[in-house]
């Protein structure tokens, strides 16, 4: 398995090489999709320019990232290429060797649940084979690395892909059931863009399930670990941001990071919902719309986990995807993330109800983005309309997809209860319905 | 005795009246006199409380200028001054520029003694607003057009299109910020400009290009606020309060020539009020107060000439001059002749035997002085119309040592490029410039974007200082110290990204655009009294061989154009379906997970028809089995 995931490697390293190479670059890295006022690599630069000035990077607003990166990019500014492209590497890595765990995982509760002939005898088609599973791994990484929103966001160097990687080095850490480290990683990931903490119910349900610790909020072994678990997050979380303040002395990053990334003060469009909206939103109902868009992002969390308690590496990507697509400053780089575990899902496939109209939508939208941008900044025929056009359509396709994943999840999982082929009580076949 | 006062009362009044309107009337006095007199009458208001002010009172009544005489006032404290100098521009245009100077000892700033309460010459409304907001130095401009300095040369005191406004505040004040907020709000009532429109989001705290230009050497920043607004249109109704200043506001003196419909019909137009602390006397032991209103105008060759090089006093303001400000101690016009040393280029009539010559702007000047206090100036017919006629064709204006001009370069709305050309035309000296730029915040600024090449070779500012903007708090700053080599051109680029604003942000007419402020170059440049060490025209060669130091550079500040940078544009129309159209994508996605979160799988079971159901019912109420 190891030569194909080289070749991958190779390959992908090859495209970037050329692409950073080419006029594109320039073209790529200006583009408002692929690098958000956060993570642009013209502003890592700027940060970079003003500390050599003697100026705090964070007493402007046009430096938005955390001090651990500007630390990082201080040092390996002139191979930010190279790094870039080894940190791609790394998140594809990570998420090979954690799918490649989880289906181990997945296929061995199958044969128990087989053995103990839990499953109804008709569900048989549902089963999972190794030889269909052998090549999901490699799939992930694939997606990953040759998805042109990875590509995109690594040839405009937006540090997108730093994120990526330190999520996909969590998730890998959980999968291997590394509390410690699962916990750095997140607290990581936290830190960079506080968004992540979502991730820490799954991480943490993950972990539980593996040490065969039932969630019950009766059980004294329960609360001591996610005590443990929660100390170790915390703690970490607390030494990184002490860490950035004695780098650079001040607590300015505080605001200029997470309170940057809550307020929303930069309104250059990109391709999610706030940047419009809040151009447009009247002043005295800002704060309140603010508010209930970024509640809206960790809202979802406890319902998801108390549904997906059994399954939490479906939590774990339902929450990356639902981060990209209601986070502040969206780009693809973080949409990429979450479609490189579409293979993981294949098994669903056959449950998936509008598939084809969502990758119609996804593709259309994709491609409209440059032209509608090209007409409303450049010719001057078309206004701000169009592009937040786009924007929706784009988001919601997002949604159905995101949604329609669920549905089939949880579709497959009553099948497996309940058999495949229902009756209804005349013994006509029956259609399955949501109630 | 209160009732011999109120006796006396209104015969007091009138005497004290008919004085008054001795001032400000049509009868020529001696200037001594004059003061004399409102020195006088100064003291009386001053002190009614004095017991013996019934006596001055009755002799008032019996010879009161004898009796006036006798009771010695103390010197004047303060004088005003106006002058006016035009200068005929190698373009045919015209260029006129009045100053009005006034002096005053005292200290509005005093700690701890009581404000100062009397004012005579000095406008009350500006010294209670130095005193109250503890001003050090301010600087105002208010002008409309552009001064073309290749066109032109140098103005004497130059200023950017729009409104200029920069304080240096005393070091006691402890809330700048607040002072300056109000400052700005009082001045703005003060000249009807729309000098409230100065917020955070356009004030800096330039540190090296504005020193104070009065006494003291206050070094530190922090004390001073600088702000342009460019957009400021000057008109009438800034003029009208900006003359009430004046000692004899537009009814004497220089100050009938500006009339509005004239003023404002012209290429240029400047007015500024500057206020700066000054030495009383040579010795400098104590501080007097100068305030220095200034107004610049060209009248355009075309329009305001009708095409013939032929300028009358008449003819740029439709009035002529038959007098002094009498409150003045001297008024003067000037006229440069330096072109014209014999007469050959324009005649100038009436012709004055008084010649004056001065260094100005580097440049030694001769001049022609018409002494408004002197009868003779206005000859038989007692008023006084310049004229000047072109005989021959001028030759070419040598160039100004330094100008500067700035453009945006790039195109669509997502990213710009300011490009700032810096030219010296000195042609073997290089010297340092100051430039500064002060950007609003919706221009995000880059500055590891920032380029300054000359001759094709990358020139590295020795001074860097940069602040950078604040979303919706502050603009940006850029001050830096650029070396110009000898003729050369300097090109200072940096980029930025236009930012999209919230739809309330923009201006009424969003796609006009915004206009940025001018940057600002302060250079000591070599003059060119310094430059001619070969020409000994009219000096004498011992006085030539070294460059005397006050003639070998002199200060000059140079605008450049304002910018006009367009934003991308939310729909404005757009704010109700923007709202509807986001929130549903949000419960799109709200609904769709709320629904596979609370709901269950369930076998779709037909429901039974109608009938059936209705059958049920009955059944179930009569106690038999279903069907």
């Amino acid at each position: 398995m190891a030569a194909p995931l080289t070749l991958v490697l190779i390959l992908s390293v090859t495209i970037r090489a050329v692409l950073f190479r080419s006029s594109l670059a320039e073209l790529i890295s200006e583009r408002v999709e692929v690098v958000s006022p956060l993570n642009a690599w013209k502003r890592v630069v700027e940060g970079l320019a003003l500390l050599d000035l003697g100026v705090s990077p964070y007493s402007g607003d046009v430096f938005h990232e955390t001090p651990l990166v500007i630390y990082l990019f201080h040092f390996v500014v002139d191979y930010a290429e190279i790094v870039f492209m080894i940190v791609d590497g790394i998140t594809a890595v990570a998420l090979y060797l954690a799918v490649q765990n989880y289906n181990k995982n997945v296929f061995r509760k199958q044969k128990y649940a087989l053995e103990a002939d839990r499953y109804p005898h008709d569900c048989l088609e549902l089963m999972r084979s190794p030889k269909e599973m052998h090549y999901i791994p490699l799939k992930v990484a694939m997606f990953y690395l040759l998805n042109p929103f990875t590509i995109l966001s690594c040839v405009a160097k937006s540090t997108c892909g730093l994120n990526n990687a330190v999520m996909a080095l969590f998730i890998l850490s959980t999968l291997k059931g590394s509390a410690l480290l699962s916990a750095i990683f997140l607290a990581l990931a936290t830190y960079q863009s506080i968004y992540p903490l979502t991730l820490f119910a799954p991480g943490l349900l993950f972990l539980l399930q593996r040490l065969y610790i039932p969630v019950n909020p009766c059980r004294s072994r329960f609360w001591f670990f996610t005590v443990q678990y929660s100390v170790m997050f915390i703690g970490s979380l607390l030494v990184i941001v002490c860490l950035s303040f004695f780098l650079l002395g001040s607590w300015d990053f505080i605001p200029s990071v997470y309170g940057f990334i809550l307020s929303v003060p930069d309104l250059t469009p990109n391709i999610g919902l706030f940047w419009y909206f809040f151009a447009e939103m009247f002043e005295h109902f800002r704060f309140f719309f603010i508010c209930v868009f970024q509640i809206n992002v960790f809202f979802y969390t406890i319902p998801l986990s108390v549904k997906l308690k059994e399954h939490p590496v479906f939590l774990i990507f339902m929450q990356i995807a639902i981060i990209s697509i209601f986070k502040s400053y969206p780009t693809v780089g973080d949409i990429a993330l979450y479609m490189a575990f579409l293979p993981v899902w294949s098994h669903l496939y056959r449950f998936l109800r509008n598939i084809f109209l969502v990758s119609c939508v996804l593709l259309a939208c994709t491609a409209l983005f440059p032209v509608l941008w090209h007409l409303w900044i450049y010719a001057g025929s078309a206004n701000s309309n169009f592009y937040y056009a786009i924007t929706l359509l784009f988001n919601v396709g997002q949604i159905l997809l995101v949604s329609d994943y669920f549905y089939a999840y949880l579709r497959r999982e009553h099948h497996l209860s309940q058999g495949l082929y229902l009756r209804r009580k005349d013994g006509s076949e029956a259609t399955l319905v949501l109630k | 005795m209160a009732a011999l006062s109120r006796k006396w009362d209104p015969l007091f009044v009138l005497v004290l009246g008919s004085l008054v309107f001795s001032c400000k009337g049509d009868v020529l006095k001696t200037s001594n006199d004059r003061t004399e007199s409102i020195s006088a009458t100064k003291i009386e208001e001053s002190s009614p409380q004095a017991a013996d002010l019934g006596d001055l009172r009755q002799s008032d009544e019996a010879e009161s200028n004898e009796d006036r005489k006798a009771f010695t006032p103390p010197p004047p404290n303060d004088q005003f001054q106006e002058e006016m100098v035009i200068r005929p521009l190698y373009s045919g245009d015209i260029y006129a520029s009045f100053q009005f100077r006034t002096q005053w000892d005292t200290d509005f700033l005093h700690d701890g003694k009581k404000a100062v309460s009397h004012y005579r010459l000095f406008p009350k409304s500006l010294g209670q607003v130095l005193s109250k907001f503890s001003v050090r130095e301010l600087h105002i401009s208010f002008t409309q057009g552009y001064w073309r300095t290749m066109q032109w040369g140098q103005p004497f005191i130059p200023s950017p299109p729009g409104a200029e406004l920069w304080v240096w505040f005393h070091h006691t004040v402890t809330d700048v910020d607040g002072n300056w907020k109000e400052l700005t709000n009082v001045l703005s009532g003060i000249f009807c400009a729309s000098l409230n429109f100065i917020d955070s989001t356009n004030t800096v705290e330039p540190s090296a290009s504005f020193k104070p230009l009065g006494l003291g050497n206050a070094t530190d920043h922090r004390f001073l606020r600088y702000a342009t607004l460019p957009r400021e249109i000057v008109c009438t109704e800034n003029l009208t309060p900006w003359k009430k200043l004046l000692p004899c506001g537009s009814k004497a003196g220089l100050a009938v020539l500006m009339k509005s419909e004239k003023l404002f019909h012209s290429s240029f137009h400047s007015q500024a009020v500057h206020i700066r602390p000054v030495c009383k006397d040579w010795q400098c032991t104590s501080t007097a107060w100068e305030l220095r209103q200034t107004l610049n105008v060209v009248f355009d060759l075309y329009t305001s000439g009708q095409g013939k090089k032929e300028w009358s006093l008449f003819k740029m303001f439709s009035r002529t001059l038959t007098e002094a400000c009498p409150l003045a101690s001297s008024s003067k016009i000037y006229v440069d002749v330096t072109d014209n040393p014999g007469g050959e280029l324009f005649d100038l009539s009436p012709s004055s035997p008084l010649i004056s010559t001065a260094v100005v702007l580097g440049d030694r000047r001769t001049y022609s002085v018409y002494d408004l206090t002197k009868k003779e100036t206005f000859g038989q017919l007692r008023s006084l119309n310049l004229l000047l006629r072109w005989k021959g064709e001028s030759d070419d204006m040598l160039r100004p040592p330094l100008h500067a001009e700035r453009y945006v370069s790039g195109f669509g709305l997502q990213k710009g490029e300011i490009h700032t050309c810096l030219y010296n035309s000195h042609p073997y000296r290089a010297y340092p410039v100051l430039l500064l730029d002060s950007l609003p915040w919706y221009l995000r600024l880059y500055v590891h974007t920032l380029t300054v090449t000359s001759k094709t070779r990358e020139n590295k500012p020795s001074y860097i200082h940069y602040q950078p903007s604040k979303d919706r708090l502050r603009p940006h700053l850029l001050e830096m110290l650029v070396q110009l080599p000898p003729h050369s051109v300097t090109e200072v680029t940096v980029q930025f990204e236009r930012a999209l604003l919230k739809w309330t942000e923009y201006t009424p007419d969003p796609n006009h655009g915004f206009y940025i402020g001018s940057s600002v170059i302060s250079a000591l440049v070599p003059s060119i009294v310094a430059m001619d060490t070969n020409s000994t025209r009219d000096r004498p060669l011992f006085s030539s061989f070294f460059p005397t130091k006050e003639e070998s550079s002199y200060f000059m500040r140079v605008y450049t154009e304002p910018l006009l940078v367009n934003l991308p544009t939310p729909d404005f129309s757009m704010p109700y379906n923007v709202i509807c159209l986001t929130c549903t994508v949000v419960a799109v996605g709200y609904g769709s997970f709320y629904n596979l979160l609370t709901r269950t799988f369930q076998v779709d079971e037909p429901s039974a028809p109608l009938a059936k159901r209705l059958a049920n019912i009955i059944r179930r109420l009569r106690g038999v089995p279903l069907l």
